[in-house]
This record gives structure tokens, sequence and C-alpha cells, in this order.
């Protein structure tokens, strides 16, 4: 495992998180595969669809996801998958920190269950209400500056823009939009969404994207122990770059007779 | 847009079942290059013989798809019969009204102690089924069946006969959120022949019932054809027009196809057409190549090994220790081991898998998925929100 102190910690509300890289928890093979790509991940905080959780606050053997997830280990981030509108994400969420859940929620609607992208709307309308209730609020919306500013505004904790459709392993296909997201950011920036390989997630973090969420790319992976490990080392890699200021432009080409000399 | 009744006859059924007869390599090995399909040409060129050549490639192609929008996951759920009255003769349906059987309509009680033994078994996602008869739905007995069931099963979905909007509105407020209906044949002469007498014999309205049920707030809806009243390959392009249309259409609503084949009933009816188990696979590879976000159903009237081999192979839900009987579960299973005993002499038609749904999840397991039982919460639903779609207008 690379060295996570090498790299400066992440500030989310009250939270410190060593490890930039987030982990969803849908779509893996088995429960016991995702507790050990969970750890080889090196994660610090996993997603997990309340929809497929129990929420009466009991140990239902069937729907036991949670049982899973090693709760000293992760902050899990419950997240509203399945809300179509604001006052089902609301009531999920009253329903999780009902269940002993913490009181924080990745916000996710998405009326249009095939590309399961975000509705700008419907979120900005739950956020204001969650937050007004004391929640932890990290949205997960299209890569747009003003919505993301919108969202800033009434107080959410991270704005969570996507690189590309879910599931779509296409990467930072936002790329232009992000970074203007990350160029006018009040609180962290996490890429949601499309990372499908370990360089898209390094690329987001050299971008200046504060972490990076992944579920599909490791939950299908032949070996998503490995993938996890990957996607851990890309992580560290895209920050380092990015605190190291590597890649811009300026460091290059640099004359050796500067043009402005004769100023003296 | 126009409902699908008035779309299905403007398509060039011709062209397109001529493709998906005569497709040459060179058309399949583009698609396959491309590694999905965009169009209903390139769909009937995946059910081509040119394309079974390639059915490995196909399939693998299917799986990658499958695995990157719905995980290395399978959702289990299961049917429950609640009546096997039926005003329709159906020529090749066990429940038709000229069939002599017992017929059953389960009071409510009796319905929440089936539910409850499949509650047990894992199940926490339901299809509640009933023949077409007015006098069980108009009453309001679907609906208080519903609200018995929400509190034990979070996911609950219907297939009855028919109806107009308003009439679903009270059922998607008692906990309906899903609602499957076949078309059975898209093929309307076939259509006609089949469906002899009863309020099923009208093929429009029940083409739109997709629709309908989408306006009054359902957000999973079922469509299908059955194989085996007509050729395999029209109704499969047909299924896959109706799939896009509804896309389209009913935009906020997860679309899932099934893909049954006929089964022994009562009334001993002999399907006309066949489909082979290598054309069936070919078929969902092909669904998934050009709807990759739908849903594919598999039921238990596939046989075992069937059953197992199209784990990984593009379908998502599956049903499991299924009874087509109204009250079968209590009656006709061994409550420890969840095997059928006995003859069930009011089923719909028999069925193919009888494995217990455990069995069923260790098979899954066994594939390197994981099966799903609970993919719906209650929470999820808006008291408001029926009522307000079937005020908007859809079309
Ligand atoms: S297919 Fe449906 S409508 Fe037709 S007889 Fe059977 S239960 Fe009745």
């Amino acid at each position: 495992m690379p060295n996570l102190s090498a790299t400066e910690p992440l500030r989310i509300a009250d939270r410190t998180f060593h490890s930039r890289l987030f982990v969803g928890t849908g779509k893996f093979s088995s429960n016991e595969g995702m507790r050990d790509a969970l750890r080889a991940s090196g994660t610090e905080l996993v997603t997990v669809a309340l929809k497929r959780a129990d929420l009466s606050g009991g140990h239902d053997p069937f729907a036991d996801i949670l049982e899973f997830l090693e709760r000293d280990r992760y902050l899990v981030l419950p997240n509203t998958a399945g809300a179509m509108n604001a006052e089902e994400a609301v009531r999920l969420a009253r329903l999780a920190v009902a269940a002993g859940l913490p009181n924080w929620v990745k916000l996710e609607i998405h009326p249009d269950p095939n590309y399961l992208l975000p509705d700008p709307i419907e979120t900005l309308k739950a956020a204001e209400i969650l937050v007004k209730e004391g929640f932890v609020v990290l949205p997960y919306i299209n890569a747009d500056p003003v919505l993301a500013r919108r969202l800033q505004d009434v107080g959410v904790a991270t704005v969570m823009p996507l690189g590309s459709p879910i599931g779509s392993n296409r990467g930072l296909e936002t790329r232009a939009q992000i970074e203007i997201i990350i160029e006018q950011a009040q609180v962290p920036v996490v890429v949601d969404a499309g990372i499908g390989l370990p360089s898209h997630a390094a690329a987001a973090l050299e971008l200046g994207a504060d972490a990076v969420l992944v579920n599909t790319a490791i939950a299908i992976a032949a070996d998503p122990v490995a993938a996890a490990e990957a996607f851990a080392a890309a992580v560290i890699a895209g920050r380092l770059a990015h605190e190291l200021g590597l890649g811009g432009t300026s460091a290059r080409a640099v004359a050796t007779s500067p043009l402005t000399a004769f100023l003296g | 847009m126009s409902m699908f009744s008035h779309v299905h006859p403007t398509i060039d059924f011709a062209t397109l079942g001529d493709r998906a007869r005569h497709a040459s390599d060179a058309d399949v090995r583009r698609i396959l290059a491309r590694g999905r399909a965009i169009s209903l040409e390139d769909f009937a060129a995946l059910l081509s013989p040119a394309a079974s050549v390639h059915l490995e490639a196909l399939c693998r192609l299917s799986r990658a798809a499958t695995q990157k929008f719905f995980g290395k996951t399978i959702r289990l759920f299961a049917p429950i019969y609640l009546s096997n009255e039926c005003v329709n003769i159906c020529r090749y349906c066990g429940f038709s009204r000229n069939n002599d059987i017992p017929r059953i309509t389960l009071p409510v009680d009796h319905v929440e102690r089936e539910v409850r033994l499949l509650a047990a078994r894992g199940f926490r996602s339901l299809l509640v089924v009933a023949g077409e008869h007015p006098k069980y739905v108009s009453n309001g007995y679907v609906e208080t069946v519903l609200r018995r069931l929400l509190p034990i099963m979070p996911s609950l979905a219907l297939e009855l006969g028919p109806l107009e909007t308003q009439d679903y509105v009270p059922m998607v407020r008692a906990g309906a959120e899903g609602l499957v209906v076949y078309q059975e044949t898209y093929d309307e002469p076939t259509y006609r022949d089949l469906h002899t007498a009863g309020p099923k014999k009208h093929y429009a309205w029940r083409m739109d019932t997709p629709e309908r049920a989408y306006a009054a707030g359902f957000r999973r809806l079922g469509i299908g054809a059955l194989y085996g009243l007509a050729d395999w390959r029209y109704e499969a392009l047909s299924v896959a027009a109706h799939a896009r249309h509804l896309l389209r259409t009913c935009w906020k609503a997860q679309v899932n196809i099934s893909l049954p084949r006929m089964r022994p009933a009562a009334g001993g009816f002999a399907p006309k057409f066949h489909m082979s188990d290598r054309e069936l696979v070919q078929t969902i590879a092909a669904y998934r190549l050009l709807l990759p976000h739908c849903g594919l159903v598999l039921s238990t009237r596939e046989p075992p090994d069937l059953r197992d081999g199209l784990v990984p192979l593009g379908i998502t839900t599956m049903s499991a220790g299924s009874s087509t009987e109204p009250g079968g579960y209590g009656a006709h299973f061994d409550e420890t081991t969840w095997t059928p005993v006995g003859e069930q002499p009011g089923e719909q038609f028999h069925i193919a898998d009888e494995r217990p749904p455990q069995a069923i999840a260790a098979m899954i397991r066994g594939h390197g998925y994981e099966p799903v039982w609970k993919d719906f919460d209650q929470a999820l639903v808006s008291e408001g929100e029926p009522a307000e779609l079937a005020l908007s207008p859809r079309n």
C-alpha cells in the first residue's frame, strides 16, 4: 500500500480523510468480495444504497449489505439512489438516520433509470431541506458549475460532479466543466461516476479534484482486490502530481534568455 | 408522441424480418466490432442465422454490457397468484374460462399466509398475479391485498388484466410500483385467433397498457411476448420496438423485458412455433446490445441447466421456487425443503425449474454473482405522486 501520509489529508465537514478514494458498494459479486476490496482500497468512506438495506433498524438476513461494512473502518455514506424526486430522497435520508446511520447523505436523485443522470432541480430542493435539518449533504450532480455554486450557497459539504455517465467507464468526458467547478469551489469536489481506469482517477486528482468515487470499475473487475489497489495507488499519484504542480505549462520551455531581460 | 398501438403498424417489419433472416456475415461483424446495436436494423441482424455463428462473441459483449450497468448481481422475485378466475378464453392458457380446473380467489388472510412463507424464504420482491375478472379487480380487493402485503414485501408489482389509468391510481397508492403486461403475440391476426372471447380480445388496448400504467405512476414496466405463438424473430423485433418506444415516452420508468417460452398447460395447446435454446440465448444477447439498461427477466418456465447457463449472459432478474396456482405455496410445497409436492391442479402452467429459492441463490453465487433480494424501499414512494402523474398529459 502506498504511503497515504505523503499527501495532504482531506477535510469534509468535521471529518478528516487520509484516503482520497471513495468506493461504492453496489454491483459486487458477493458481500465477502466487497469487504476484501474495500479493505484493499484503503478507503475511509463507502457509499451504500439505502434501497438495498434494511431500514427497520433490525437485521434482515436477506437485506444485509450493511452487515458487511466494517463501520469502525469507514464512514458509511448512505445514498438515495432510486429516489425520483426531492421528497423521496428526503424521506430516505430521514429513515436512514432513524435506523442508526450517520447523518451524512449522498444525495442522488435520478428520475431516468437508464442513464441515471441527476435531476438538478430536485437535487437543489432536497439539498436545501436536508442541510436545514442538519444533514451533511454530498450531492451527485451533472458537471454543471452554476448548479455547483447554487448548491454551495445552500450549504452542501461537497459537490460530486460526474465524469461521464454511471457505469460507462468513459473517464473525464466533462473535464472542461469540472475544471470550472474546481476553480470556483468553496467545498471539496469529488468526481463521481464514469471513472473506469486508474488513469482516469489520477487525472481527476491531477486536475485538482479533492477525491474520486469509484464503484463499477472495482466491483466488476476480474480481481476486485487488485483493482482496488490500483485505484488507491493512482489516486495518490494524482494527488501528489497536483500538490507538486507537475505538468503545468510554465514548467516547460523556459527561454534561457528571458524576453523581459531588458527590464533589468 | 402517439401510443405504441399507432406506432407499431408504421414499422417496416417486412424489411426488418428480411434482415433478421438474411443479414450477411459482414453486417454482423460490423455490429460486433462496434460492441452495441444502435437501431432496429442492427438488432434484426443480431437475430439472424449469420449472427448465430458468432454466438460466443455476442454473449461476451452481452455479459460485459450487463455487468457495466447492473454489476455482478441478479435480482430475485416470486410470483403470487391471487386468483385463477378469468373471463377470457386464451387458447394457450390454463386459466382460460373454458378449462375445467378448480377456481379459487384467495381471501386476503390466505394471501398474507402465502406471502409470509415467501418472505421466510428470502423474497422481498413480489409479482402479484391474477386472472382477468372484473369482479376481483374493481371492488378494491387488489388494493386491500397490496396494503396487507406492504409491511412484509418492500417491492410489489402487478400482473392483471389491463385497466384504465384512473383504475391503476389506487393500486399505485396502495404500494404497487411495477406493472407487467405481456402482449403475448404482436402478430395481430394470430392475436385475434388465440383470444376468442373476453376483453383481452382488444389487441391495441392491451398494447397501450404500459403507457396508461405509467401515467398512473408505476415506475417499473414489464413487457414481453410469449414465444411459441408466432415467428420468434418477429416477436423479438416487436418487443424491442416497444421497449424503445417506452424508453422515450415513459422516461422515468425502468423497462423490463421477459422472454417466456410456451409451457404445457391445461387445455393442451401445442405451440406452433419453436424457439430453440440457442435462439433464446441469441435473443437475450441481442436485446442487451440494443437496450443495455433494460432488465431482462427469466422465469421458472425454463429448465435448470439453461437457467444456470444464462446467469452470466445478460439476464438481470429471476424468479425461483415458483407456484403458478393460487394458494400453491402453502398447499403444495414442503415448507422445510421448499420443493413442490404433488400436482397443482389449478396452476396456470407447469414450471420447469422446481429448485427451492435457496438452491437458486447458491447457484447464482456459484457463478460469482450476488443474489439481490431487496432493491426497493417503500420510503421511495411519494404519497402525492400518482395523482399528479395521472393528471399530467403525456401523449
Ligand atoms: S392468459 Fe391471462 S387473460 Fe388469458 S385466460 Fe390466462 S389468465 Fe386469463
